[in-house]
């Protein structure tokens, strides 16, 4: 058997996934015929490359589409347009078929443990049934592995033989996060995973996907509207508005010297916890955000931006700059 | 616990137990209990439902037993006609001269043989089109729901009348005809319950783990739909049951001479024995609400077991 | 949707083994005569011919004539739906009289007496036949009280008017309405239960409204919605079950008709009679949809 990558090989630069110019578009559906009246842009038009063993974060408020954006990479929900590359392949229409074999590689995490553990099964099913369904284990060795995948979520080797309501939220989505590693993934998306959390299991948590990374070579696309976890754990992060990348950059200059307005007010609305810095320069967001189904032309945000002018009404802004890219006409400095 | 056996070169990368152990504190520290058992502590606390099970047992068992229980054969006819309740005769004789009671015990296995089977064939049936409908989706889905809209447009008993007049009556063929116009609200059922549950993030996970579909519908949708399929079930076997008695009643079901409860209420229909011979009537009729009544009461209670709402 | 309902129709009334031509004709006919009398009643032709030309006629407004008594088909329907709608929808109007308030009372004083006993009566209601029911107060009320006729719509000797057909209503309506009550009355009791729960109905409490105003206003005008459909679904049952009461108390409606027809494997009625059920039954449905878009004002049909 003749390992894929030659050991010494440049790894970084190649992206795991290459996601361009992707839309993810609802229908929205009414009366008795169910006629299609308009469609919720959830994702529409994002593109970012997504490399092997980082992380990065997704943010914004609820609805801008970084869950569904999370879930088209990985083939859960149907992208209207754009490509999707996993390494040489072009998984975009691939068909549910085609694509289990490639399930083994891309894994996910759910925000809701309780509603994403068949309450019916016992976490040793739970952890078993992926492993048999893609015969990456047999019977015999079977045991052996859902050992090991419990002790790598820090869970007692004796949960095996219970039911999910027996455990805490924090628990079960240590169960979540063992059933997604049992096929040995190379990316994880983590839908908001510590969002249904207590504060301080947030943490336990956090640093279990951080360590697991380490020892894995995971890649994780980290979606989130808590800036702290995002900012604790991702190495870049993605602003997500109305279905669009406003900011895109590496997580310390991001937070540090944040170029789109919404990315300053994201920052400002997130309480922090060092007094000295709370006075300084806040911007107030204003109005709720549009809907998605019918987004503002021009610039996204320039219903609700304290620096609109005239061309933010009619011109739509490209995302440029390099490592650290804005989607603005007048970025902040 | 390490028996024996090559691990491969992936599994020794894999981390050792790390110092990842779980801290948190709120351990909750229960017995395994299965999903049965506290639907069968919440079902025993229900008396009603317990009292309705144990009769429903009882009649079964009545039923199985039935051949030991009676002191005449069902057909022989004697000399009397119409006869009071006697010491020869519990519940007296019926029109031609044979003994009610031991054709009240024996038509319990038809009541029971109806009720049963008819909800086998068409609740198997109905949720087996339900769930590839739902989960298929689409065109199918449409094409489904339309031809369930249909048979559920007919009056149920009424159809059923012409049905089995025209096949002619007889004990599968109404146990079939019954399955064959019960089984769209089963699959309704199915179905809409399998749509909310495929919003669910435990299918999602099924599907991004790979599941192929069929194990997708039967392991993680079809035990979660149970409840609701169960407790229609339930209800179905009771109205079974009334359907059989009624289409009885009316000349449309078991054949005679085999005993029925309906068939034998329907010889009551002349003023004369309604007044003055009740043991030809009441006791069938009895029969029937008790068996009805007890199945209803263990529907009921397997409802609230089932699906917790307070 | 009414011609799948015509085509299923049609198959099933086509297998039946018997035909009408020979149950009804002298045994002792030649042949020859019972082939032309076939051919005059289009018997010969192929199934979807015969089905082509009913439908034809249907779409003309001819349902065909019976072939037993030889009279117009939608005649003989018309004559008998009337008894029928009369008898079902007072037994859907008393059944609702009945079973609202009983409900709400049950839920609004919950777990008491009252209410257990209640849950129990609408048990019984449910389970009972309706062909022993019928029987029990006929006897009851006919033969022992002798207050009420034991069948018929109208007295044979009386002549007639509203008041004797109300007489003749009571019980067969009643033993109709006594299962529609039973169903209902749990039914009533758990949604309003449900709405009962709800805040509104707390902060209207809180600001002092009077709990009679409370309970009727404000909460049944909300438990309403999924009540009404819940009757709504009743009628094909009241259907069905109108032939077992009509043929108890020989009422002179569509269900007696039906049996007549069985019986006499009288086609042309029997197609015609499931197909003006099947109207009934989807003709409520969308009456059930348009009151559910005027009680809950967000639901609107474009």
């Amino acid at each position: 058997m003749k390992t894929l990558t030659p050991i010494g090989a440049e790894p970084a630069r190649a992206p795991l996934l290459r996601i361009e110019r992707l839309k993810t578009y609802y229908p929205i559906r009414r009366g008795v015929l169910g006629r299609t009246v308009g469609q919720v842009k959830a994702v529409d038009d994002v593109t970012l490359d997504i490399y092997p063993g980082e992380t990065i974060g997704l943010v914004g408020e609820s609805g801008c589409g970084k869950s569904s954006f999370g879930r088209t990479i990985i083939r859960l929900e149907e992208p209207r347009e754009g490509t999707i590359r996993f390494g040489q392949e072009d998984i975009t229409r691939y068909s549910e078929r085609r694509m289990r074999p490639l399930r083994r590689k891309l894994q996910m995490i759910f925000q809701d443990p309780y509603s994403s553990l068949n309450p019916r099964m016992r976490v040793n099913e739970i952890l078993t049934e992926p492993l048999l369904a893609h015969g990456a284990a047999d019977r015999r060795t079977v045991p052996q592995r859902v050992d090991r995948l419990l002790d790598m979520v820090g869970l007692p080797r004796s949960s095996r033989s219970r039911y999910p309501h027996e455990f805490s939220g924090g628990q079960r989505q240590r169960i979540g996060i063992a059933r997604a590693l049992s096929l040995q993934p190379e990316l994880i998306v983590c839908d908001e995973p510590v969002s249904a959390l207590d504060m301080s299991i947030q943490a336990q948590i956090l640093n279990l996907l951080k360590d697991l990374q380490q020892e894995l070579k995971l890649t994780y696309v980290f979606v989130a509207h808590g800036l702290d976890a995002v900012r604790y754990i991702s190495d870049r992060i993605a602003v997500m508005y109305l279905g669009k990348i406003v900011e895109l950059g590496d997580t310390r200059s991001l937070f540090e010297a944040p170029k789109h307005p919404y990315t300053r007010i994201l920052l400002n609305a997130n309480p922090i916890p060092d007094p000295r810095q709370r006075a300084r320069d806040r911007i107030v967001i204003e109005g709720e955000m549009p809907s998605p189904a019918n987004p503002p032309s021009g610039c996204r945000f320039h219903t609700r931006c304290p620096y609109a002018q005239a061309r933010c009404r009619q011109e739509e802004p490209p995302l440029t700059g390099g490592s650290h890219s804005v989607a603005c006409h007048y970025p902040l400095d | 616990m390490k028996r024996g056996g090559p691990l491969n070169a992936t599994e020794l990368s894999w981390p050792s137990p790390a110092n990842n152990a779980d801290p948190d504190a709120e351990v909750v520290q229960e017995s395994a209990e299965s999903y049965f058992k506290q639907v069968s502590a919440r079902f025993a606390r229900n008396k009603p439902a317990v009292i309705g099970l144990a009769i429903t047992l009882f009649l079964i068992l009545v039923a199985l037993l039935a051949p030991l229980l009676i002191p005449h054969s069902p057909y022989a006819v004697t000399a009397f006609f119409s006869a009071p309740p006697s010491g020869e005769h519990w519940l007296g004789t019926d029109q031609v001269g044979r003994d009610v009671w031991s054709r009240l015990i024996m038509a319990s296995r038809v009541s029971l043989l109806v009720g049963f089977s008819t909800v086998a064939i068409y609740v198997s049936l109905g949720t087996l089109i339900g769930l590839v409908s739902a989960y298929v989706g689409g065109w199918l889905d449409m094409i489904v729901m339309r031809i369930t809209d249909m048979f559920m447009a007919f009056p149920f008993l009424m159809v059923i009348l012409v049905v089995v007049s025209a096949l002619g009556a007889s004990l599968q063929t109404i146990i079939c005809v019954l399955a064959l116009f019960s089984w769209p609200t089963v699959a309704r059922l199915v179905r809409s319950s399998v749509l909310s549950l495929k919003q669910l993030d435990y299918v999602k996970a099924g599907r991004a783990l790979g599941l192929s579909a069929p194990r997708i519908v039967f392991r993680h949708l079809l035990p979660n739909a149970m409840g609701p399929i169960i407790v229609n079930a339930t209800f179905g076997i009771a109205n079974a049951i009334l359907s059989e008695a009624g289409l009885s009643f009316l000349g449309m079901g078991v054949p005679p001479p085999t005993a029925s409860w309906g068939n034998m209420l329907s010889d009551a229909q002349s003023l004369t024995v309604l007044t003055d011979q009740p043991w030809l009537w009441v006791p069938a009729g009895s029969m029937l609400l008790i068996t009805v009544l007890a199945i209803n009461f263990v529907g009921d209670g397997l409802r609230d077991a089932l699906d917790p709402k307070e | 949707m009414l011609l799948g309902v015509t085509v299923i129709n049609f198959i099933i009334i086509k297998l039946a083994p018997g035909n009408p031509v020979d149950m009804f004709i002298d045994p002792n006919t030649p042949p020859e005569l019972l082939e032309a009398k076939k051919e005059m009643l289009g018997l010969n032709s192929p199934f979807y011919e015969q089905y082509w030309q009913w439908l034809r006629n249907l779409l003309h407004g001819d349902f065909g004539y019976s072939f037993s008594s030889y009279a117009p088909v939608s005649k003989m329907i018309g004559d008998r739906l009337g008894p029928t709608l009369l008898l079902a929808f007072t037994a859907l109007a008393a059944g609702l009289l009945i079973a609202i308030p009983i409900g709400v009372f049950s839920a609004v004083k919950h777990n008491s007496k009252f209410d257990y006993l209640m849950t129990g009566l609408s048990f019984i209601g449910t389970s009972i036949p309706q062909f022993f029911l019928g029987l029990g107060v006929i006897y009851l009320f006919a033969l022992k009280l002798k207050l009420l006729p034991t069948g018929g719509m109208k007295d044979l000797t009386g002549s007639g008017g509203a008041l004797d057909t109300l007489y003749h209503l009571v019980l067969p309506a009643g033993v109709l309405a006594v299962a529609v009550v039973g169903k209902k009355i749990r039914y009533v009791r758990a949604s309003m239960l449900d709405v009962l729960k709800q805040d509104y109905l707390r902060t209207a409490r809180a600001k002092g409204v009077r709990e009679f105003i409370v309970t009727n206003k404000h909460a049944l005008r909300n438990a309403l919605l999924p009540i009404i459909t819940v009757f709504g679904m009743e009628i094909p049952l009241l259907l069905g079950g109108s032939i077992l009461i009509e043929q108890i108390f020989q009422w002179p409606g569509i269900g007696q008709l039906t049996m007549q027809s069985i019986l006499s494997r009288d086609y042309p009625i029997l197609m015609a009679l499931n197909l003006v059920a099947a109207v009934v039954v989807l003709a409520t449905n969308l009456l059930i949809d348009i009151l559910y878009s005027i009680a809950d004002p967000r639901i609107k049909y474009s």
